[in-house]
């Protein structure tokens, strides 16, 4: 059987080591000057403290090359639910060549376990090399933005695309089962695929693991601006560049009891905010004597945990997935 | 070797045109002991019919004493038809003929003859050998 | 004799249609089984279930003793050709043998090779720009070269021209002739199972309406016309399959154990085409008088 899957599949196979190849030529050609500009220019410029003319120089370069290496990253997985998995039964169905497959020697079951196995094996495998490679490829900006955490940045490195792959196989895969039509199949997976995601970085990603917390000195630089709260006015921080590498959830400014500044408090600290003028220097002595920034955080060092995370969440609904479609199909339907 | 053929259209069963065929080649000599008829899977891959037909049709033979099927090499003709006796025919052209005349002598016209004749045939021929 | 399918009580209903009932009969192994019926009578209904394809609503089926699509034994049994013969367009023809080895335990790769070449089929023509009949041919071979007990074709000849239906039951009865398997054919075209088919298997309107040996019941059928009669004058061992009258001739289609020997009839032969339209007209008549229909074998 294993055979005959891939020769059902050696296309789709070849098509995706064609695309290897390209990415992996074009990335080896343009990979090591951006090592080389960045040990030349932007390693010693940490010492002189005149770092952004040198990293904008660096994220600058092969700006197509670094938007295309994302975009396919991000996409590749989407791709191969559509592309590998919707049409993998549902293809069947429709030309009626199941008539055909299923009255050899082998069993449905038997059939289906090793095309979904051998796709998926395949998938998760390519864009596993994909991911490795652009991950090595944009090391030295990566470094350099220190935005790792970034939603969209995080879903198109490091491990995270192998499981989106093999998620959005099983999801084409099962829905081609069920409703038999390649192409509402692939607007399944297309809408599956994005919504699941989002959920799962919106709502499950931050809380895979608890994150830490710790105090900081109420700075002028992290203060904002005022919020419109229905309790009154508050006073917003920013959560950017106060813990470089690190995914800030949130910075509050809290006393030691954890409440935060109140209306009254703020009408005095600072007076400017009936007037509407921006001075948060005074402000800054009278709440750093009360009040600090109490950040939520994940730290540089949880990113690979997250990502491994991740990366169970989706294999484990992918094969929650397979799971399904090899008991649905033992069913006897025409 | 004989090229069987079928006359779909004359309501005689397969079986019964194929033992006929091979009478027919005995008869004008066409065939003659030693001869081998065609394999079933010869004759079914150019007549479209179904095999047991042809095997039906050689043991049909077998039994008239005309063939003998020899298990691995294939059917072959051992016999040949029995010459009906010349005086035995010309007896019975008489009879007939005295038949007839008595028949039409009664007012019977040759489709009432035809009619007698075809029943009687049949009936006589009904069970048993073709 | 051993049977090749038995079925018991067998229905199937898709939706709120019925496409097979009441379906109980035993078809014996070693024949060539001619099953006819008018489109959507359920005939590839019953082929479908005999192959494990779908599952019954009501009743069972075996397959030569094993139910349908029970596992790599009872699969490798039973060789099958869908309608309109499906095939893989991007795969070439020696991929579809290569596909049959590799599925199949018992593959006979010889015999299809063999097969394919007398054909004339070009090993490396992809299937989707082979003509109907080369289609159908390829599919056949994959059916054949499995070496199954029995074959189960349904409509296989129906979109093919008259030379190439003619190769197809060339090459069919070939197989059977060398390999001894037993054939169910199914089709709405009755001309070609005449000279093929050892038993029938009438189906009209979902339900089973004659079923036998064709030369047992060639010999049981009848077609006789004479002066006007009424039928019920008839003896009572004469069942009228089809009956026409006009003022002074009457002319019946009727079914009887001995031959007729009343000389007041004319006796015509009745061919296979005569006895399975009589039988669709019954079915037709009888299920517009009264739906319940019991089993007419």
């Amino acid at each position: 059987m294993i055979k005959f899957a891939w020769l059902q599949f050696r296309v789709q196979a070849a098509v995706a080591a064609g695309g290897l190849v390209v990415v992996a030529v074009v990335l080896a050609a343009t990979g090591p000057n951006l090592v080389h500009l960045y040990d030349t220019t932007v390693a010693p410029c940490a010492a002189r403290h005149d770092c952004s003319a040198a990293t904008t120089a660096l994220t600058g370069t092969d700006g197509p090359v670094q938007v295309v290496s994302d975009f396919l990253v991000l996409l590749i997985p989407l791709l191969i639910g559509m592309f590998w998995g919707a049409p993998l039964v549902a293809r069947e169905f429709e030309t009626g060549t199941f008539r055909l497959a299923w009255t050899q020697g082998v069993t449905r079951t038997r059939w289906l376990a090793v095309k979904l196995g051998l796709g998926a094996a395949v998938g998760m495998a390519a864009t596993g090399l994909l991911s490795l490679m652009v991950t090595w490829w944009s090391s030295p900006l990566d470094r350099v933005r220190g935005n790792l955490f970034d939603p969209l940045e995080f879903g198109v490195r490091g491990l995270v695309p192998i499981g989106y792959a093999a998620f959005a196989f099983a999801l084409g895969l099962c829905a081609g089962m069920v409703v038999r039509r390649t192409l509402p199949a692939m607007l399944a997976v297309l809408v599956g695929f994005f919504t699941v995601r989002e959920v799962v970085t919106k709502w499950v990603r931050p809380n895979l693991i608890a994150p830490l917390h710790t105090k900081l000195a109420v700075t002028a630089g992290s203060l904002v601006g005022f919020d419109e709260t229905p309790s009154g006015m508050t006073v917003v921080a920013t959560t950017r560049g106060i813990l470089p590498n690190s995914w800030v959830y949130s910075n509050q400014v809290v006393d030691r009891a954890g409440h935060a500044p109140t209306q009254a408090f703020l009408n005095r600290a600072c007076p400017f905010l009936t007037t509407g003028q921006a001075n948060f220097q005074a402000c800054t002595v009278h709440l750093a004597a009360r009040y600090h920034e109490l950040v939520t955080y994940q730290p540089a060092s949880r990113y690979w945990p997250l990502q491994w995370g991740e990366l169970a969440i989706f294999v484990a609904l992918a094969a929650a997935l397979a799971a399904g479609c090899v008991w649905w199909i033992r069913r006897p339907v025409s | 070797m004989i090229d069987f053929q079928l006359d779909t259209a004359s309501g005689v069963a397969t079986y019964l045109q194929l033992v006929q065929q091979v009478r027919q080649a005995l008869q004008l000599g066409l065939l003659k002991p030693g001869d081998q008829l065609p394999t079933a899977q010869q004759v079914v891959a150019k007549l479209a019919i179904n095999p047991n037909t042809v095997l039906k049709a050689y043991r049909d033979l077998e039994r008239l004493g005309l063939v003998r099927a020899r298990p691995g090499q294939g059917t072959f003709i051992v016999g040949t038809l029995p010459r009906t006796d010349p005086a035995l025919q010309a007896d019975y052209l008489a009879q007939m003929a005295a038949w007839l005349r008595s028949a039409r002598a009664s007012g019977l016209g040759p489709d009432d003859i035809e009619a007698i004749y075809r029943t009687a045939l049949r009936a006589c021929f009904a069970e048993g050998v073709a | 004799m051993t049977t090749a399918i038995a079925t018991a009580g067998l229905a199937k209903r898709y939706g709120r249609t019925w496409a097979l009932r009441d379906c109980t009969v035993a078809i014996p192994d070693g024949k060539v089984v001619g099953l006819v019926g008018p489109n959507g009578a359920g005939k590839t209904t019953l082929l479908q279930l005999a192959v494990g394809l779908v599952g019954p609503t009501e009743g069972t089926i075996t397959v030569l003793g094993g139910r349908p699509g029970a596992g790599p034994a009872q699969l490798q049994l039973v060789g099958y050709v869908a309608q309109d013969t499906p095939t893989y367009p991007t795969l070439s023809v020696a991929d579809h043998l290569r596909m049959g080895g590799y599925l199949n335990r018992n593959w006979d790769e010889g015999l299809a090779e063999a097969r394919i070449g007398r054909l004339g089929l070009d090993p490396a023509q992809h299937a989707g720009s082979l003509s109907g009949g080369q289609r159908a041919q390829l599919a056949l071979t994959l059916a054949v070269a499995k070496r199954p007990e029995i074959l189960l074709l349904d409509e296989p000849v129906a979109g093919l021209d008259p030379l190439a239906r003619r190769e197809f039951l060339q090459s069919l009865m070939e197989d059977v002739a060398r390999h001894g398997v037993s054939v169910v054919l199914s089709s709405h075209l009755i001309a070609d199972l005449e000279r093929v088919c050892d038993y029938l298997v009438v189906l009209v309107d979902s339900r089973v309406r004659v079923c036998g040996e064709v030369g047992d019941l060639l010999a049981a059928h009848h077609r006789i016309s004479g002066a006007r009669r009424d039928p019920r004058s008839l003896p009572s061992d004469h069942e009228v399959i089809e009956e026409s009258h006009t003022d002074r001739q009457s002319t019946y289609l009727v079914r009887t154990a001995g031959p007729i020997l009343d000389p007041a009839w004319t006796v015509t032969p009745v061919t296979l085409d005569d006895l399975v339209l009589a039988y669709m007209g019954q079915a037709r008549a009888r299920d517009a008088r009264r739906p319940a229909l019991g089993l007419v074998s």
